[in-house]
């Protein structure tokens, strides 16, 4: 495929808000993770929390307001992105421009909240719950077109933790396809009940920070975040370009990845065929590490039968946490990072790497000459998805 | 302007619905030949799962596979090889309402079975497993809009991609407790295969574009409240030209300001 620009991208997670803080914080190898209870009385984890989201939308938008909106239009106020988009308008139009949001859960705390204050006895939800505008999983994608004026294609997309991956994916093809001509993608997800007490019904969430890579990882810390791109096929500036995008799905079990990784490969196999590249092109990989057991050994199997022992892979999940639905969309933006700025970074909280893993686990981060990543997100019911990025040329 | 997008070819039909109990049996009715009458519900246990599966599916997913299983009966493509797009509105709220009363308890007590069903991908993970599918495959959402959105997507990677595609949409009424909040009439589902090329016996050819314009309705009053009373029997004035087999135009709900229009030829 043709490399496509990104021209514009944010990012907003537990490391603050937009693209400088995230990368202060790789640099710093400061973690966003925090320990205690995001909500009283819950289970005591670690939690990556974005900050300032107790505040309720503005009044135009009120109908709107829940915790994942007010992160999705936090993160689209950074880094001059509203802004870019507008500009994108005014060259393609409104109609012309796709949006494709991932998320795993939208706004189903507004549920959660619902659920615990209704009328037991008339088997009643309160009036105030409105799933239409809160717990649907097409309500990102409707309030990111709200915000921004766009009336073109819009595509919500939910495969668990490799939603926001596979916008990247889906908006390339329907910009070949013509039912666009550029596009906005990105993931949002905030925290919640179902996913906390969900990931730790099978026992997949750490007591202590996560370690990815790690011989003693216990599993997940549990983050929450919000990130959007422009993908601009005309961009003629320097930027960063989508390279490839390889999409697969495990058959294999609906919540543990297949442990020889084959749909793994799969995935990383197709990011580079349709790059027209061979793995030694791979400076860098972003994998999805999530510090679940089952996750960071397939994965590496993956990663070292398609690519040797010696490129260098980190998890950045020691920074962000899980972020789940808006993960493919947080390490598009590391990755993105990577590249413009030099940067490998480290698998932070790994102590004592695991000796099962024969990948190049990267310990110390570094400067180097950076070309091109490539970053996995994968999800429950084996949906997989990996992205290569490098420049535009 | 862009030329318009090739065409798409529609290799095989499922449905599942109210008086709408498979393709061969609906074929008539929504041609006209036939009224359409209110048939009795079965429960349906998808056929390709394996055991363990086919006992933890839960409505939503065996919902997707009735349409699905449908159209896999009538077509000799070999559905492994096929991408797959799920698109439902709401997936399965039986499984997000038990969840939200055991989060509600003190206790919380959440079914891992529960939560790893709660994945709107639910369906499309069953159905790698069921038909041993390594395709790529997803699944998308949008409301009302679901049946176009899961056709804009199956669209994409045809002619974006170059793959053949099984695209299913499928919606289950809620429990009572939601009902109130996003009501829906009764349990339905359609399944398509689309490729790039007509193969054999391929149904009909439909150009896909978008466009601000008024989404169509089945003429027939009883059709009609199926159509509005599911997301995924949105689909049902693609499946009503196709069974006619003329050529036809039909709108489908997808976005606001922003239409999935439809121009439908016979094969």
């Amino acid at each position: 495929m043709n490399a496509l620009a990104i021209s514009h991208y944010t990012v907003t997670t537990a490391c603050g808000p937009g693209k400088a803080a995230l990368l202060q914080a790789l640099r710093g190898g400061r973690s966003g993770l925090r320990h205690g209870q995001f909500e009283a009385g819950a289970i005591d984890s670690w939690f990556g929390e974005v900050a300032g989201l107790g505040q309720p939308l503005p009044p135009q938008h009120a109908a709107w307001d829940c915790r994942v909106n007010r992160l999705l239009a936090a993160s689209l106020q950074q880094d001059g992105f509203s802004e870019a988009v507008a500009a994108l308008r005014q060259r393609y139009g409104a109609a012309r421009i796709g949006v494709f949001v991932g998320t795993s859960t939208s706004g189903v705390q507004q549920a959660e909240f619902a659920y615990r204050d209704r009328n037991r006895a008339g088997n009643r939800l309160p009036d105030w719950f409105d799933y239409r505008r809160s717990q649907s999983i097409h309500v990102p994608a409707e309030f990111a077109r709200l915000l921004l004026g766009l009336s073109g294609c819009c595509m919500s997309i939910s495969t668990a933790c490799s939603s926001s991956a596979k916008v990247f994916a889906a908006a390339a093809r329907a910009i070949r396809a013509g039912l666009c001509d550029a596009a906005v993608v990105g993931g949002v997800d905030s925290l919640c009940l179902t996913t906390l007490y969900g990931f730790n019904s099978l026992q997949l969430v750490s007591a202590e920070i996560c370690r990815p890579a790690d011989a003693r990882r216990k599993g997940i810390s549990i983050g929450e975040a919000g990130g959007f791109a422009i993908i601009d096929p005309q961009w003629s500036g320097p930027a960063p370009a989508l390279l490839g995008y390889g999409e697969s799905g495990d058959a294999h079990h609906m919540s543990t990845p297949d442990p020889e990784g084959r749909g793994a490969q799969a995935a990383m196999q197709g990011a580079l065929d349709r790059a027209g590249l061979a793995p030694t092109a791979v400076d860098y990989i972003n994998l999805h590490g999530t510090a679940t057991q089952a996750n960071d050994l397939a994965e590496d199997r993956a990663v070292c039968a398609l690519f040797g022992e010696a490129v260098p892979c980190s998890s950045t999940k020691g920074w962000t946490g899980h972020t789940l639905g808006a993960a493919g969309m947080v390490e598009a933006a590391i990755a993105m990072l990577c590249i413009e700025q030099g940067l490998i970074p480290q698998s932070l909280n790994t102590e004592v790497p695991d000796p099962q893993l024969h990948g190049a686990i990267v310990r110390q981060t570094h400067q180097a000459t950076v070309e091109r990543v490539l970053s996995n997100s994968f999800g429950f019911g084996g949906s997989n998805c990996s992205l290569l990025f490098g420049r535009l040329v | 302007m862009k030329p318009p997008m090739k065409p798409i070819y529609i290799r095989a039909v499922g449905v599942a619905a109210p008086g709408l109990q498979g393709w061969a049996q609906a074929r008539p009715v929504l041609a006209g030949a036939q009224p359409w009458q209110a048939l009795a519900e079965t429960p349906y246990a998808p056929q390709l799962l394996p055991p363990n599966e086919r006992r933890r599916a839960p409505p939503g997913v065996r919902q997707a596979f009735r349409a699905a299983e449908d159209a896999q009966s009538a077509c000799s493509m070999d559905f492994s090889q096929l991408a797959a797009v799920f698109a439902s509105s709401d997936s399965d709220l039986t499984v997000m309402d038990r969840i939200n009363r055991a989060l509600a308890e003190p206790v919380r007590a959440v079914s891992p079975t529960d939560f790893h069903n709660s994945v709107h991908n639910a369906a499309a993970g069953y159905w790698s497993i069921a038909v041993g599918c390594r395709q790529p495959s997803t699944a998308v959402g949008g409301y009302d809009g679901s049946f176009a959105m899961g056709l804009v997507e199956a669209a994409a990677l045809v002619h974006g991609d170059g793959l053949d595609v099984l695209l299913v949409a499928f919606d289950v009424p809620p429990p009572p407790l939601l009902a109130a909040c996003r009501p829906l009439a009764c349990a339905g589902s359609i399944a398509l295969v689309l490729g790039s090329e007509p193969g054999a016996g391929a149904l009909a050819r439909l150009h896909l574009s978008l466009a601000d314009a008024a989404e169509s309705s089945m003429p027939d009053a009883d059709l009609e409240a199926l159509r509005v009373g599911n997301p995924a029997l949105r689909g049902l004035p693609l499946l009503q030209a196709i069974a006619r087999g003329g050529a036809a135009r039909v709108v489908l709900t997808y976005a606001s300001a922003c239409n999935a229009v439809l121009e439908v030829e016979p094969a």
